[in-house]
């Protein structure tokens, strides 16, 4: 019979789950996050408690069976959020913990070559928001960026960030999760703002540096300027900027 | 205000006809209180309507030069607003663009004013402001003016990631007729020293780690494409030197905007060769990447690059000898050969085929252009497909493949019944 582990949605406690099946080995199981899950009258059901303990013992005896590189494609098929990653990465770690050989490298496997596949999307996602942030300046001097990224790319951004702009404060929020990764100077933290606040028409309630407008002017005017217009190539241009990111990139401002 | 605005769109339309876009390649780290970092990979920020990156600001100092070389929109016969930028205004630019994640550093370059050194010298003090007083580890690439002296060129090693000088025209020929003021010779010398100076930076780096750093991001060069009447095979033997003897990163070519009405060069709104252009770029490709030797991707005897097929799969066709190749067997280097196999999906047939032995399903769920690869490869064991088909047979195959994946798919079915 069919049982259905459901989880809180954290990687810890994703991990808690995979515990749980190598515990009890059941038939058939899947893993659910309590938000998605939908009742079935056929499934067994389990809630499992996020526990760090077990997340970390899953995560030691992977890595002793992956490359570093591996185990980021398992933490970035996570923040990818698709409904079947639970499936491909269960799937996944049985394989690996079940061969005695290391096979992240086997892609004539199904499981692992999506793994690696949806690993490179991500990896993708985070490499265009590495790009397409754009900050503005706040007269409260605060470098504020809004991005609505597809995957759940703040994590992997982070580092990136903290290094290059490590002399100003910044607050880059993703606006579709509603939260964002604060730096102070110091260091970076997780901040969670009430989404009232934050959506609709609050932008026009902040103050922006004097000088703000100005850089975003000469910034539209520098990326038409640069521009070749014999060599027009829309397509080509839509393909390396999807129209879903423009919103909040102040060089296109007219589509 | 409006004199920066008016400089910035004068001084950006003067430098985008050079096409060098990398922001790659460099060590620069933050020391955790500058600002930005030149580390990682390139980032390309943005796109343009013409589908080119921006991730540089790519300005000129100034579009006053000393010169008149056909080709050059800023060459001094051409009647165009002409405009400079002062050291703080570039300065400024660059960090506050930097700062909102606009670019990841400075692309400088300069028309010639008064004389090499003097125009070097300013470049020279914009990067090391930038460097010293910003502390911007962001990327910075500098122009290497030919005839600056070796002093001036050696500090501009110090502060930049990569330094380029363009050798525009690929042969003296060109020069003669474009640019009789310049030589090949004349622009060689700075490439040259600075090849030396990054070689010897290298060596010296192995005995003492805290020598700063010298263009870590090495040199590149561009060569415009259309203007003159070279072939392709000349352009790509000249890269192929580039590559070899000075150790280059990149060379970049620019498929020639016609830009003036002088009688030397193509007629005004000719198109651009963009399809010569994005063939030399995918020899230049094989080259680099895939383990090409520049004879076997244009010679004597075929001096043009087929504008139809790219180059890969024209040395396959006149190739067909080496093929068809065993998937299962062959080395990663042999497989990086065929046709619809790049480098990525070539590391994952050689990963693995070491626990299962590959059929075509495989290949495709990896990312193979299955239906181009077939002609020029198997996947060994029983039951093989051996294909006779002559190179002009898969040619049109895998073209009337491009137009209708319908049409391909009755002819297959029609010729595997033999």
């Amino acid at each position: 019979m069919l049982t259905t582990y459901i989880y809180d949605g954290s990687f810890e406690g994703f991990l808690s789950a995979v515990f749980t099946y190598f515990e009890r080995r059941p038939k058939q199981v899947q893993i659910v996050q309590e938000k998605r899950y939908q009742p079935d009258a056929f499934a067994g059901v389990l809630t499992v408690t996020s526990d760090e303990n077990q997340a970390e013992r899953v995560w030691r005896g992977l890595k002793k069976k992956m490359s570093s590189q591996g185990l980021s494609t398992i933490y970035s098929c996570y923040l990818s959020e698709l409904p079947c990653f639970e499936h491909i990465l269960l799937n996944c770690i049985i394989r690996i913990f079940e061969d005695k050989r290391r096979v992240e490298a086997d892609f004539s496997c199904t499981f692992m070559l999506q793994l690696s596949q949806i690993a490179r999307k991500v990896g993708r996602e985070k490499h265009r928001f590495e790009a397409f942030v754009r900050f503005e300046k706040q007269a409260n001097g605060l470098f504020y960026a809004g991005i609505e990224p597809d995957f759940n790319v703040l994590p992997l951004i982070a580092p990136h960030f903290t290094r290059r702009y490590a002399d100003q404060p910044w607050l880059i929020f993703d606006i579709r999760r509603s939260y964002g990764i604060h730096y102070d100077l110091q260091s970076v933290q997780e901040v969670h703002i009430a989404e009232s606040k934050n959506r609709g028409n609050s932008s026009a309630k902040i103050s922006y540096d004097d000088k703000e407008a100005q850089y975003q002017l000469l910034w539209q005017d520098y990326f038409r300027h640069v521009n070749i217009p014999q060599r027009k190539n829309m397509k080509l241009h839509r393909q390396h900027v999807p129209l879903r990111y423009v919103k909040n990139m102040a060089e296109i401002v007219n589509i | 205000m409006i004199q920066i605005q008016e400089k910035l769109q004068i001084l950006a339309d003067a430098a985008k006809y050079d096409v060098s876009c990398s922001s790659s390649g460099s060590k620069r780290k933050n020391d955790g209180r500058g600002l930005g970092d030149a580390t990682g990979m390139g980032i390309c920020h943005s796109y343009t309507e013409d589908g080119r990156c921006v991730s540089l600001l790519k300005i000129l100092l100034t579009n006053h030069c000393i010169f008149d070389c056909a080709y050059c929109v800023s060459r001094k016969s051409n009647d165009i607003k002409r405009a400079a930028f002062t050291v703080d205004e570039v300065i400024d630019l660059t960090t506050n663009f930097y700062r909102r994640n606009y670019i990841e550093g400075l692309f400088l370059s300069s028309g010639i004013f008064k004389n090499p050194d003097y125009t070097m010298e300013r470049l020279v003090r914009i990067a090391k402001k930038l460097r010293q007083e910003h502390r911007f580890n962001g990327y910075i690439h500098l122009k290497s003016i030919p005839g600056a002296s070796d002093e001036l060129m050696h500090e501009a090693g110090l502060y930049a990631d990569r330094l380029s000088v363009n050798i525009e025209l690929p042969t003296d020929e060109g020069f003669r007729l474009l640019a009789p003021e310049k030589s090949h010779a004349q622009i060689m010398q700075p490439m040259r020293y600075i090849t030396k100076a990054i070689q010897e930076n290298k060596e010296e780096k192995k005995l003492f780690k805290k020598l700063p750093l010298f263009a870590p991001a090495g040199q590149s060069t561009q060569m415009v494409v259309g203007a003159t009447p070279e072939s392709d095979f000349q352009i790509i033997h000249i890269a192929n030197h580039l590559y070899k003897n000075y150790r280059l990163k990149r060379v970049y070519y620019s498929g020639y905007i016609p830009i003036s009405s002088d009688a030397r060069l193509p007629a005004l709104h000719t198109p651009p060769p963009l399809l010569r252009e994005n063939r030399l770029y995918q020899a230049d490709w094989l080259m680099r990447f895939y383990g090409f030797a520049a004879h076997e991707i244009a010679d004597p005897m075929h001096p043009y690059l087929d504008q139809e097929v790219d180059p890969k799969l024209a040395w396959a066709l006149r190739n067909l000898h080496f093929f068809p190749i065993d998937i299962n067997k062959a080395d990663y280097e042999i497989i990086l050969r065929i046709p619809g196999i790049g480098v990525k999906s070539a590391q994952k047939i050689v990963s693995a085929r070491k626990f299962t032995f590959l059929q075509p399903d495989h290949l495709r769920k990896i990312g193979v252009v299955y239906s181009r690869a077939k002609y020029f490869m198997h996947c060994g064991g029983k039951n093989q497909l051996i294909h006779d088909f002559t190179a002009d047979k898969i040619k049109a195959l895998v073209l009337g493949g491009n137009h209708s994946k319908y049409k391909v798919k009755q002819t297959q079915e029609q010729l595997t019944l033999f």
